[in-house]
């Protein structure tokens, strides 16, 4: 089998992952290589793939029309800090569930697994009158609060600490040291891992929200890249080169970051999948 | 150090005469909810709490403005005879049934293609991987772009082919597919990994042995990989179906709901009642009836997974 496989180092399979592949970057290719387009030459048939010369129109017209840069650091401080949120608060969670015992564990736990069902729709409603009533409308604190913790970050947290052997922590119980010394001295520097994952999820998915962002927050200073992008998508339905340009700030730092995590990325989807 | 030591005797001494397991059984407590209580607050506070609340305001006509009228079940009674409503729990099915199947049989064709031992493979993984990190804002824009009738990549690919331009999102007939064909480009990656690693979890023994048995590729795949990966699709069809049911971004960035209402599925007219139309009661009514129906749908594939025998969770 194998050696007739280097004597045929063409596989069928070619055929179809080539072609596939093709599929899922081009679209990807075609919004960089158009984020360099004047809008006459993008509003072209047949449509042009590469640029006749590098404009950079769009990126210019970006800075000057909106405050893009602004939306940019508003999206990178709602994922920082829901990172950091996260990784405190998730592992915190996830070690208390998978190893602690106390009164309403059970309960606790079953509940807040459950959550993941209540479809987003059911809860903007209320969620917004809330965040009225905190004061959270039109400021960051919209964007960031739904992402401070999740039962995905907990469950994905508690599942890790389920597949560390106790030996270590039975050890250390016996030399005397109290939980809270465990978890930080013994448990957390074997964690890092799964908080690599974890911090990845949470970049992914607070970097892409639209929905919390997008009703409460109507001041355009306070937007975050992906609402600043659909509000401009609403008002410039035909400036593409600025849309484009746009679409490459909110994504080339994920494609970056992926490309750079990859094996991680994966990793973490394959782990929130199978034991998900 | 001798001082901690000295408390600690102190301590012991005070609780002596009570049973002892009773302090420590509330220091447990405490030190387990000071663990896991700040995050299931937040998690229940932003979920729990605010699903009970909308079923209040469901049962409410409100504005949010004018104070709330109470009107009973008479918003749920007004849904049942909704057309609108009607036409977009259509969509939503439609949708789904699109969705689901073809995320599913692609996802396993491609974790099959991604799992031989040929050149390129993780080349192909992460192309094929890249758009799942896209947000759908950026895909909806992108495809809107691509799918353009009058200047979109995807005419041009008809043209050349010669096949009759189409007019794809904006045409009523067509929005709903291409959608689907949307979320698949950004979620096959997600599937395929999935099933990629089930299929790297089967044991090599079982294909071999089937193999030795003179069992075809095709056979050793349905009769012995297919089976193996049947926790992973349980899985996947859950989740796909939460995903599809709960599709808002896309729709948002690319349709609108249009053309005519083609689009509007149930979450996008619970936004539109909600935020455009501010018929929160309404909205809030709607948003409850899509809950019970993801909640059958999910509790329903975990009974038949259940009495299946599948241990997918």
């Amino acid at each position: 089998m194998r050696s007739r496989k280097r004597i045929l180092p063409f596989s069928g399979w070619h055929l179809l992952l080539m072609p596939l592949s093709l599929l899922f970057v081009l679209p990807l290719a075609q919004m960089i290589l158009t984020s360099f387009m004047s809008d006459s030459e993008i509003n072209r048939f047949p449509p042009k793939f590469i640029p006749s010369s590098l404009h950079l129109d769009g990126y210019i017209g970006l800075l000057t029309e909106s405050h893009i840069l602004r939306w940019l650091l508003n999206t990178i401080l709602v994922s920082a800090i829901a990172i950091a949120a996260h990784l405190v608060l998730c592992s915190l969670a996830g070690y208390g569930f998978a190893r602690l015992s106390f009164p309403g564990k059970g309960v606790g736990f079953f509940l807040m697994v459950a959550t993941v069902m209540i479809p987003t729709q059911l809860l903007m409603i209320p969620t917004y009158l809330m965040f009225a009533r905190l004061g959270f409308v039109d400021t960051l604190a919209a964007a960031f609060v739904p992402w401070l913790a999740t039962a995905f970050g907990v469950f994905l947290m508690r599942q890790f600490f389920l597949s560390l052997p106790a030996e270590l922590e039975e050890a250390a119980s016996i030399d005397g040291a109290s939980t809270r010394q465990i978890f930080f001295r013994v448990v957390l520097p074997l964690a890092k891992p799964a908080l690599a994952t974890l911090a990845l999820f949470t970049l992914l998915s607070s970097w892409n929200d639209l929905v919390w962002p997008l009703i409460a927050i109507s001041d355009d200073r306070w937007y975050t890249l992906q609402v600043g992008l659909t509000m401009f998508q609403g008002t410039r339905r035909t400036q593409w080169s600025l849309l484009m340009a746009g679409n490459v700030i909110a994504t080339l730092p994920l494609i970056i970051a992926f490309v750079v995590a990859q094996k991680r990325f994966i990793a973490t989807m394959t782990f929130s999948g199978l034991k998900g | 150090m001798t001082t901690f030591a000295l408390s600690r005797d102190r301590h012991e001494a005070r609780s002596r005469p009570r049973p002892r397991r009773k302090p420590r059984r509330l220091r447990r407590a405490l030190t387990g909810w000071a663990f896991a209580g700040p995050a299931t607050l937040l998690i229940l506070g932003l979920s729990v709490f605010p699903a009970v609340w909308a079923f209040v305001i469901s049962r409410t006509k409100w504005n949010g403005i004018a104070p709330a009228k109470p009107v009973g079940w008479g918003n749920y009674e007004t849904m049942a005879q909704d057309p609108q409503a009607a036409a977009a729990v259509g969509h939503t099915l439609w949708l789904t049934a699109l969705f689901v199947p073809s995320s599913i049989l692609l996802g396993m064709l491609v974790a099959v293609a991604l799992n031989q031992k040929i050149r390129l493979v993780a080349f192909y993984r992460t192309c094929i991987f890249v758009p799942y990190v896209a947000s759908a804002a950026a895909t909806g824009i992108l495809a809107t772009f691509v799918f353009n009738p009058q200047f979109g990549a995807a005419n041009e690919v008809l043209r050349r082919l010669g096949l009759p331009a189409q007019q794809f999102l904006e045409s009523r007939s067509q929005a709903l597919p291409v959608i689907v064909l949307i979320a698949l480009w950004g979620e096959i990656g997600f599937t395929a990994v999935i099933y990629l690693a089930a299929l790297q979890d089967i044991p090599v023994e079982l294909t071999e042995a089937a193999t030795v048995d003179g069992a075809g590729r095709w056979r050793v795949f349905w009769h012995v990989t297919l089976p193996q990966l049947r926790p992973v699709t349980v899985f996947t069809a859950v989740w796909q179906t939460i995903t599809a049911i709960q599709l808002f971004d896309l729709v948002y960035t690319t349709t609108r709901g249009g053309p005519l209402q083609s689009t509007e599925t149930v979450v996008y007219y619970v936004y539109e009642l909600a935020f455009q139309t501010q018929r929160f009661g309404y909205g809030s009514a709607v948003a409850y009836g899509l809950f019970v129906v993801t909640m059958l749908l999910t509790l329903g594939i975990f009974w038949y997974s259940r009495r299946s025998k599948i241990e997918a969770f």
